[in-house]
């Protein structure tokens, strides 16, 4: 196994361990989903007209504010325990511990929120029948939206500005991969297949995995100078 | 003399100062007689189009606005591989004062097009397209300048908006890719602003000089404010109060 490999493991295990210690983190933004699509059923009256209409939008919309959120606090304990300095001045890669982080942030926030879609689809009265290609859309666009969430977590860190900044940054640049996963879904609930959608929040998935850890490595070196 | 040298000649702060200086004298000469010249192309000599009427010359300013509204931001991104590989203070400084100028060319697009649109559409706002992907990059540019300014540092401010702004670069074509992606996928064809049919060349000619305007206004409201912003931050060298007059 390379070094960079054991860099990415030892990484993603000390993140899985860490955030088991307290579960906690991860119903939050669950229940945050949740709290969400409760406000957004009552808000629309519960007609199952309007939910129909407006329900794929409000799961996506609903996604990328709970895996912002999460995002937020990506570095906020590293920061305050010296870990992040500790990852900073380590021989090892500063980019293949921070794939190992994002994919554990992603394992337990991402692929938490993606258990917690049938629910919301339930909630919201989304068809059934699409479930599969909706956890499937979901479980990409998440890890899509962490990749680009740990960019935006990187470059503000240090900055106590903090959530408001990191929403002006990050938030449009969340637009591809809402548009595409909603694509994905809202054509295949026309009776079509919603294969291009997927394609394409795949494809942006992909090229935010190759990308952003390496980004995200820059500006945390910048910020840390 | 290679290149590279020459170009960190030129990059260095007292040299910057010292040539940009004429540039942007040459650059406001330049501008009002051609935004006057161009003005009058547009509002006296152009024919008022036959389908939107006076309207359509709103077009003279939107377009020239859209197209420097993209061209700003791509010359932000090529500032700021300078600011990540060279560390150039003068890159530094250039790619910080494009951003407020590029913010004001989307702002003005937005401002026409929903002035454009409200006698054409019979609304303000339609998720057209192009309006949409136009919004979305006047938040990247508010981003970028709301990170550079939230550090304290200034330097470190200026790196951390170059990777954004790298990284802003990279899914900008996919941003108005995936826009229009999902019009044709649920509105059918949308209303686009400049229509496939040729141009008539009493509109065309308009267009073009006001979009050298803008080029002007652009280079020289940018090199001022580089030139300030250099200044600023380099007020306590020899140079600066050298230049200022205040040299010991």
């Amino acid at each position: 196994m390379s070094r960079e490999l054991r860099s990415v493991t030892t990484a993603f295990r000390r993140e899985i361990k860490l955030a088991l210690k307290r579960p906690a983190d991860i119903w939050l933004s669950v229940g945050f989903a949740v709290l969400v699509t409760m406000l957004f059923g009552i808000a629309l009256g519960g007609s199952p007209n309007k939910l129909a209409a407006a329900g794929p939008a409000v799961l996506f919309t609903t996604l990328l504010l709970a895996s912002f959120l999460a995002v937020s606090r990506m570095f906020a304990e590293d920061l305050e325990d010296g870990s992040l300095d500790q990852m900073l001045i380590s021989p090892s890669s500063l980019t293949a511990i921070l794939y190992g982080k994002v994919l554990a942030f992603w394992c337990l926030h991402g692929l938490s929120l993606v258990l917690a879609t049938p629910i919301l689809a339930l909630l919201l009265r989304l068809d059934m029948d699409q479930l599969p290609l909706l956890l499937l859309t979901c479980t990409i666009v998440t890890l899509g939206l962490n990749l680009l969430g740990l960019v935006g977590a990187a470059l503000t860190v240090r900055l106590r500005a903090g959530a408001m900044l990191l929403a002006l940054i990050v938030l449009p640049l969340m637009v591809p991969l809402l548009v595409f996963g909603l694509g994905a879904v809202m054509s295949a609930s026309q009776g079509e297949s919603g294969i291009a959608g997927l394609a394409l929040a795949a494809a942006e998935t992909l090229l935010l995995l190759a990308l952003a850890p390496a980004a995200a490595a820059l500006g945390l070196r910048i910020t840390s100078e | 003399m290679g290149f590279w040298t020459w170009l960190n000649r030129q990059g260095s702060p007292p040299r910057f100062f010292d040539w940009t200086k004429h540039w942007v004298r040459w650059c406001w000469y330049l501008f009002f007689p051609t935004l006057l010249f161009g003005l009058y192309l547009a509002l006296l000599v152009s024919p008022a189009d036959y389908l939107q009427g006076e309207s359509a010359r709103i077009m003279h300013v939107h377009v020239p606005s859209a197209w420097m509204s993209l061209t700003v931001y791509f010359i932000m991104a090529v500032q700021a591989v300078g600011v990540l590989i060279w560390r150039l203070k003068v890159c530094e400084a250039l790619m910080l004062a494009a951003a407020p100028t590029g913010a004001m060319f989307t702002a003005v697009t937005l401002l026409t097009g929903m002035l454009w649109g409200r006698p054409t559409w019979g609304t303000y706002w339609v998720w057209d397209a192009r309006l949409t992907s136009e919004l979305v990059l006047f938040f990247m540019y508010l981003g970028i300048v709301a990170l550079a300014q939230a550090y304290s540092d200034r330097r470190a401010g200026a790196r951390a908006a170059a990777v954004l702004c790298l990284v802003g670069v990279v899914q900008l074509p996919i941003i108005r890719y995936s826009v229009e992606w999902w019009n044709t996928l649920h509105q059918g064809s949308t209303i686009r602003l400049l229509g496939e049919s040729s141009i008539h060349a009493s509109m065309l000619w308009p267009l073009l000089v006001l979009t050298l305007a803008t080029k002007l206004y652009f280079l020289a409201v940018w090199l001022s404010r580089a030139r300030w912003l250099i200044v600023h931050s380099e007020r306590q060298s020899a140079w600066v109060l050298q230049r200022l007059g205040l040299a010991p």
